[in-house]
């Protein structure tokens, strides 16, 4: 049971990366690497998000949505759920814990289109996982994307200072090259786990 | 004399907007996790821009017909319901016609959902512009994403599957490049395309 739990959370990290095998969550990826003290705090926020939607739409899905019937309105369901969280969280950070608030206040409201959150709670429903593997998966995605944008962004941040860059492909063009060559090295991970 | 007339009117600046001075994904950055992910095939990458087409048109029609009636305080999420529930119509209109494509596309469908061009149109544009203006301009980004979705498709299955449509286009001597078939490859052939259109536009990055 452990070993399976590890087993998913190493897959959603290294050979099923959320952003450089599914290509999730690209929008902020691209226009948020550009430094690493931004895509860091996207990043922790991301984790915070993803995880506490997966808790939460597991048991709408599949205690009722199905006894209901009514599993064909699952995405409204689920972006409703995402869009509230966000709001939820935002409220509750700048009651109790004004520091975080100005610290990833800014990323917050960005999460509600970060195509991964959603992603996640879809992949919940097709791969049809219990609950503790929903929410290691979750947990495990949203760490391998921040894993993802942190190697990205600091790349970049180095080859601004030393890389020649042509004109036409600074900026966002970089960007996808980089990430280009991160994804190409995690496949050397394939067969490392699987889901 | 007539397309003179035409090229001052206020829709033709709404289709050049989008089609290709802004063009959502070149020039903005934005819809890109479907454009990567489903670009490997160009059935997929059809499949997939009709449906973002027909989302976008829809939700600018709802939205540009309600704009005055919905609460600006609630509107995001107000959208994000509209567009949901013509992302539903979109996958069960997949599933019970082209099964297969639906299989492929997967959860990349409800995605639809979070395509953030069809949020920026609706926020930027179709909030406060007629009806008319509002089809125009969501029917040119839509354009403008499906194009750029399909020549993308053409380059990766071309080259990672040496076929177009499912049918063999590269002689019996071709190898093919397997990582244009996988995630890698989305992102050279993206990266290639943003460089020679940027250079080609004579664009400044910022």
């Amino acid at each position: 049971m452990l070993a399976s739990l590890l087993m998913v959370f190493i897959a959603a990290i290294l050979t099923h990366n959320i952003a450089l095998t599914y290509l999730l969550g690209m929008c902020p990826f691209i226009s948020l690497s550009k430094s690493l003290r931004t895509a860091s705090g996207m990043g922790v926020a991301v984790v915070f998000v993803v995880t506490l939607t997966a808790v939460i739409n597991w048991p709408i899905y599949n205690l009722i949505l199905v006894p209901t019937g009514t599993e064909l309105i699952y995405y409204i369901v689920f972006i409703i759920v995402i869009a509230a969280t966000v709001q939820l969280v935002e409220m509750l950070m700048e009651r109790f814990f004004p520091v975080l608030q100005v610290a990833f206040g800014i990323f917050l409201p960005l999460i509600t289109v970060n195509c991964m959150v959603l992603a996640v709670s879809l992949f919940l429903v097709i791969r049809d996982y219990s609950y503790l593997t929903s929410i290691v998966f979750a947990f495990g995605s949203a760490v391998g994307w921040i894993v993802a944008i942190v190697i990205v962004a600091a790349i970049n941040e180095k080859l601004k200072l030393i890389g020649d860059i042509p004109a036409g492909m600074k900026g966002p063009g970089i960007i996808f090259v980089i990430t280009g060559t991160l994804a190409l090295a995690f496949l050397g991970f394939t067969g490392v786990a699987n889901i | 004399m007539a397309i003179t007339n035409f090229k001052e009117t206020q829709s033709f600046e709404t289709i050049m907007n989008g089609l290709w001075r802004d063009h959502p994904i070149f020039s903005m950055v934005l819809g890109i996790c479907s454009a990567l992910a489903v670009s490997n095939k160009l059935e997929n990458a059809i499949a997939m821009g009709a449906g973002v087409i027909f989302v976008m048109v829809s939700t600018a029609t709802l939205i540009s017909l309600l704009r005055s009636l919905i609460p600006r305080r609630v509107r995001m999420i107000t959208y994000m319901v509209m567009i949901a529930s013509f992302v539903i119509i979109v996958d069960l209109f997949l599933q019970a016609f082209f099964p297969n494509i639906s299989t492929a596309l997967g959860p990349y469908v409800g995605l639809i959902i979070t395509n953030c061009i069809i949020m920026g149109r609706a926020e930027a544009f179709s909030s406060h512009n007629g009806l008319g203006q509002s089809i125009l301009d969501a029917l040119s980004n839509g354009i403008a994403y499906t194009y750029t979705l399909a020549s993308v498709a053409i380059i990766r299955e071309v080259l990672g599957f040496g076929t177009l449509l499912g049918y063999k286009v590269t002689p019996e001597s071709w190898t093919n490049w397997v990582v244009m078939a996988m995630a890698p490859g989305a992102f050279f052939v993206v990266a290639v395309i943003i460089w020679i259109s940027r250079t080609a536009a004579g664009m400044e990055s910022e």
